[in-house]
C-alpha cells in the first residue's frame, strides 16, 4: 500500500476509534446506570462521578504510557549495567560518577549553559522588536508571516539551511556560503565556520534564535495588542517619548508574558539536539546534553550513561517547566 | 491662561469618514466647559483633538493664541482624565501620579510633594503605596484625576470620567470635581458626558454637538429656557420636551398657533405679519404642562402614570404623534390613568420651531 493511503488510513481508523471510544463508553455508561426509573436521582449522581473520568481515561492512558513509563524506566536503566550475555544488575550511581568523570560531559554542560544564556534572551529580544516594529507599518503582516516561517521549518531542516550559509570552499573556489562569499567579497579569506573554536557554539545557536524569534513574535505581539490603548494615550500625555512608553508602559505590562515565551524556549534549549546533531554532531567543542545522551545511548550503546545524562536533562528542564505551567496559569488567570 | 479657541475645526477619519465640520469655539480661561450629544456625534474625537491624540484634519486650534496643531500632546499644557482610568497598572498609585514629573525630569522633593499635595486633596493618602487592582473604581478615577492634578496643566480635559462608577460615586465625585474646579479658578476644563444632570450642574456653558456640528453653545439655564433649535430643545431636559405640530394663526407681540390636531396655543415668541401660515412646531416642556378645565393644547387620554413621589409622569396615548406625549405634574397622581385630560402651558413656557429652528433667535 501507499504509505500516504496508509497514512490516510490511520487516520481514519484512529478518529473512528475515538468517537466510538467515548460514544460507547457513554452508552454503556447510561445502561449502567439509566438516568430514569425509581433511581434516577442517585444514577444520574454517580454517572456524573465517572464521566469525567472516561473522557480523562485516553490522555491519562497515553501519557502514562509514553511519558511517565519512560521516565520509570530511564531512571532503572541509569542505575543498572547491562550483563554481557544477558541480564542486568544494579550498580548504584556509578554510571552517573563516571559520566561526571567524562570531560565530554562536562563540555556539554558547559556549552548548554552558554545556550542557555543566550538563545531564549536573544530570541525573546527579537521576537519583542519584531512584534513591537511589525504593528507599526503597513505591509506588518507580511513581515510577520516571514518572521514566522521558520517556526514551520523542522529543525532538521532548518540546520541544512544554515549550513549552507556557513559553507566553506578552498580558497579561491566560489564560496556557495553566502557567509563566506560575503567575507571574500569583502577582501578576506574563506573561514570553516563550524570548526571555529568557542564562536561555531554561536553559529549554532543563531540557528534556533532564527527559529524561535518568530514564536516569540506571535506571542508578544498578540501580548502588546491586549494592553490597553488609553495606558498608551496617558503616557503620551505625560510626556513619554516612543521609547520610554515602548520600556516603562508596554513591557511591563506584558512581563508576565515575557516570562512564558523566555521560560518555554529555556525548555527547547536545555533539550536541543537536532540542529546540533544535523550541524557538527558535537565535534569540535559543540557538544550538548541531548546529542551527547544520543551518543551514549546509540552510538556506543552504553544504555546506563546515556539513561543518567537524559535523567540530568530532565532534572534541570522540571524546575523551569514547573515555573512555566504556574505563569501560564496566572497569565491565565 | 488656558484661553482655548477652535477655528473652523473639522475631523475626516481614514480621508473618508467625515465625522466634524466646522467647529467655531472660543472658551475662555477659567471656564468649565461640557460637551454633550448623542453618542457618536464626535464629542470624543473633538476632545481628543484638542489633546493632540487625534491629528486636526482640518482648521486650527490655538491655546492662549498659540497654533497648537502640530504640536505633542505633553506640550499643549492640557492634562486628560479617561473614562477607563488608563491608570498604569504595573505602577503604584504613587508611581502613577509621578509618571509625568519623572519624565519632566523634577526632582525629588518637587515630585513628593506635588504627589502627597495631590493625594491629600483627593483622600488618597493612603492608598499611594498600592497598585490599581487593589482600589475600587471611584478610587481608582480619583488617582486618575489627581494625576492631572500633578502635572498642573493649564486645561483639564475629562472624556466621560463618571460613566463607569455607579450612580452614588457619580455623584460623590461630581461633587468632588466642582469643588476642585473651585479651588482652581483659573484653570480651564473641558468634560465630555451623557449625563444631562453632569452637564447642568458642573458647566458654565454647554455646548451641544449634533450632525456633524455645533447646535448650541450656552449655559446651562439658556439652553434650558431658549433652546435655538428643536435638537437641543429635546436632547436637554428629561423627559424630553412634547413636540406639537401646527399652523401660524396669529402673529405680533404674541403668536397663535393652530395645532393639527385640533388644540390652540399662545405662545410669547414675537413673529411679524409675514410668518402668517407657516407650518410649525410647538414645544412644551413636560414639566410645564397643566391640567384645565377649558380649551388647551392637546387632549389625551392617559395610558401610563409613573408616579416618582414628588412628581407624577404622565404618558398619553395619543394619534398622530409619533413619540408619547408626557407630562410632569407635581404631587402623586396615580388616579389619572385612564381618564381623558385637557392639558394646557403659559405662553412663556411655549415654544415655536420652524424648520427645527427656533423662532426666538432670528
Ligand atoms: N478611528 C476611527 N475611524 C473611523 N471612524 C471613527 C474612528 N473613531 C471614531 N469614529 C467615528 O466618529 C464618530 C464620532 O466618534 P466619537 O467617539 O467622537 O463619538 P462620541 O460622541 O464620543 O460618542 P460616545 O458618546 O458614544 O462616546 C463615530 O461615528 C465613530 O464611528
Ligand atoms: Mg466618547
Amino acid at each position: 500500500m501507499a504509505p500516504a493511503l496508509q497514512g490516510l488510513l490511520t487516520i481514519v481508523i484512529g478518529i473512528s476509534v475515538c468517537v466510538g471510544y467515548f460514544f460507547g463508553s457513554n452508552l454503556l455508561l447510561d445502561m449502567l446506570f439509566p438516568p430514569r426509573g425509581p433511581k434516577a436521582g442517585r444514577n444520574t449522581n454517580i454517572a456524573n462521578l465517572i464521566r469525567p473520568w472516561l473522557f480523562l481515561f485516553p490522555a491519562l492512558f497515553a501519557l502514562g504510557l509514553y511519558l511517565m513509563y519512560p521516565v520509570v524506566e530511564t531512571l532503572r536503566l541509569s542505575l543498572t549495567d547491562r550483563i554481557p550475555g544477558g541480564g542486568y544488575q544494579w550498580t548504584g550511581l556509578s554510571n552517573y560518577t563516571q559520566m561526571f568523570q567524562e570531560p565530554k560531559f562536562w563540555e556539554a554542560m558547559g556549552n548548554n549553559l552558554l545556550w542557555l544564556l543566550v538563545v531564549p534572551g536573544m530570541a525573546t529580544i527579537f521576537g519583542l522588536l519584531a512584534a513591537q516594529l511589525t504593528d507599526r507599518i503597513a505591509w506588518g503582516s507580511i513581515a510577520k508571516s516571514i518572521i514566522f516561517m521558520p517556526m514551520a521549518i523542522s529543525f532538521v531542516g532548518a540546520a541544512v539551511i544554515w549550513k549552507l550559509v556557513y559553507d566553506a570552499r578552498p580558497e579561491g573556489q566560489d564560496q556557495i556560503g553566502i557567509l563566506n562569499a560575503l567575507v571574500v567579497w569583502f577582501g578576506g579569506t574563506p573561514e570553516t565556520w563550524l570548526t571555529l573554536p568557542f564562536w561555531n557554539n554561536f553559529f549554532l545557536m543563531v540557528v534556533l534564535i532564527w527559529i524561535q524569534s518568530g514564536f516569540a513574535m506571535v506571542i508578544l505581539s498578540a501580548a502588546l495588542r491586549g494592553i490597553p490603548e488609553e495606558t498608551v494615550e496617558a503616557a503620551i500625555i505625560d510626556g513619554a517619548n516612543p521609547m520610554q512608553i515602548f520600556f516603562k508602559i508596554k513591557v511591563p505590562q506584558i512581563r508576565s508574558t515575557i516570562m512564558v515565551v523566555w521560560t518555554t524556549i529555556t525548555v527547547i534549549v536545555l533539550k536541543i539536539f537536532d540542529i546540533v546533531f544535523a550541524m557538527t554532531n558535537g565535534q569540535w567543542g559543540t557538544q550538548v546534553l541531548a546529542n551527547y545522551m544520543y551518543d551514549k545511548l546509540f552510538i556506543a550503546r552504553d544504555w546506563g550513561v546515556g539513561s543518567a545524562s537524559a535523567i540530568v536533562i530532565m532534572v534541570l528542564v522540571l524546575p523551569i517547566l514547573v515555573w512555566n505551567v504556574r505563569n501560564a496559569r496566572r497569565e491565565m488567570s | 491662561m488656558g484661553n482655548v479657541v477652535l477655528k473652523d475645526v473639522s475631523k475626516t477619519y481614514g480621508g473618508t469618514v467625515n465625522v466634524l465640520n466646522d467647529i467655531d469655539l472660543q472658551i475662555t480661561a477659567g471656564e468649565l466647559i461640557v460637551f454633550v450629544g448623542p453618542s457618536g456625534c464626535g464629542k470624543s474625537t473633538l476632545l481628543r483633538m484638542i489633546a493632540g491624540l487625534e491629528k486636526i484634519t482640518g482648521g486650527t486650534l490655538e491655546i492662549d493664541g498659540q497654533r497648537m496643531n502640530d504640536v505633542p500632546p505633553a506640550q499643549r499644557g492640557i492634562a486628560m482624565v479617561f473614562q477607563s482610568y488608563a491608570l498604569y497598572p504595573h505602577m503604584t498609585v504613587r508611581d502613577n501620579m509621578a509618571f509625568a514629573l519623572k519624565l519632566a525630569k523634577k526632582s525629588k522633593e518637587e515630585i513628593n510633594e506635588a504627589v502627597e499635595e495631590a493625594a491629600r486633596k483627593l483622600q488618597l493618602t493612603d492608598y499611594l503605596d498600592r497598585l490599581p487592582k487593589a482600589l475600587s473604581g471611584g478610587q481608582r478615577q480619583r488617582v486618575a484625576i489627581g494625576r492631572s492634578i500633578v502635572r498642573d496643566p493649564k486645561i483639564y480635559l475629562f472624556d466621560e470620567p463618571l460613566s463607569n462608577l455607579d450612580a452614588a460615586l457619580r455623584v460623590a465625585t461630581r461633587i468632588e470635581i466642582a469643588r476642585l474646579k473651585e479651588e482652581m479658578p483659573d484653570r480651564t476644563m473641558i468634560y465630555v458626558t451623557h449625563d444631562q444632570v453632569e452637564a447642568m450642574t458642573l458647566a458654565d456653558r454647554i455646548v451641544v454637538l449634533a450632525n456633524k456640528g455645533i447646535a448650541q453653545v450656552g449655559s446651562p439655564l439658556e439652553l434650558y429656557e431658549r433652546p435655538q433649535n428643536e435638537m437641543v430643545a429635546t436632547f436637554i431636559g428629561s423627559p424630553a420636551m412634547n413636540l406639537l405640530p401646527g399652523k401660524i394663526t396669529g402673529t405680533g407681540a404674541q403668536t397663535e398657533i393652530s395645532l393639527d390636531d385640533g388644540g390652540k396655543a399662545v405662545s410669547h415668541v414675537q413673529t411679524e405679519a409675514s410668518d402668517m401660515g407657516k407650518t410649525v412646531n410647538i414645544g412644551v416642556r413636560p414639566e410645564h404642562l397643566e391640567a384645565t378645565d377649558g380649551e388647551g393644547l392637546f387632549t389625551g387620554r392617559v395610558d401610563i402614570t409613573e408616579a416618582l413621589g414628588e412628581v407624577t409622569l404622565l404618558y398619553f396615548e395619543t394619534v398622530g404623534t409619533d413619540p408619547a406625549l408626557i407630562a410632569k405634574l407635581p404631587g402623586v397622581h396615580k388616579d389619572r390613568r385612564g381618564q381623558k385630560v385637557t392639558m394646557t402651558a403659559a405662553p412663556e413656557h411655549v415654544h415655536v420651531f420652524h424648520e427645527g429652528q427656533s423662532l426666538l433667535y432670528r
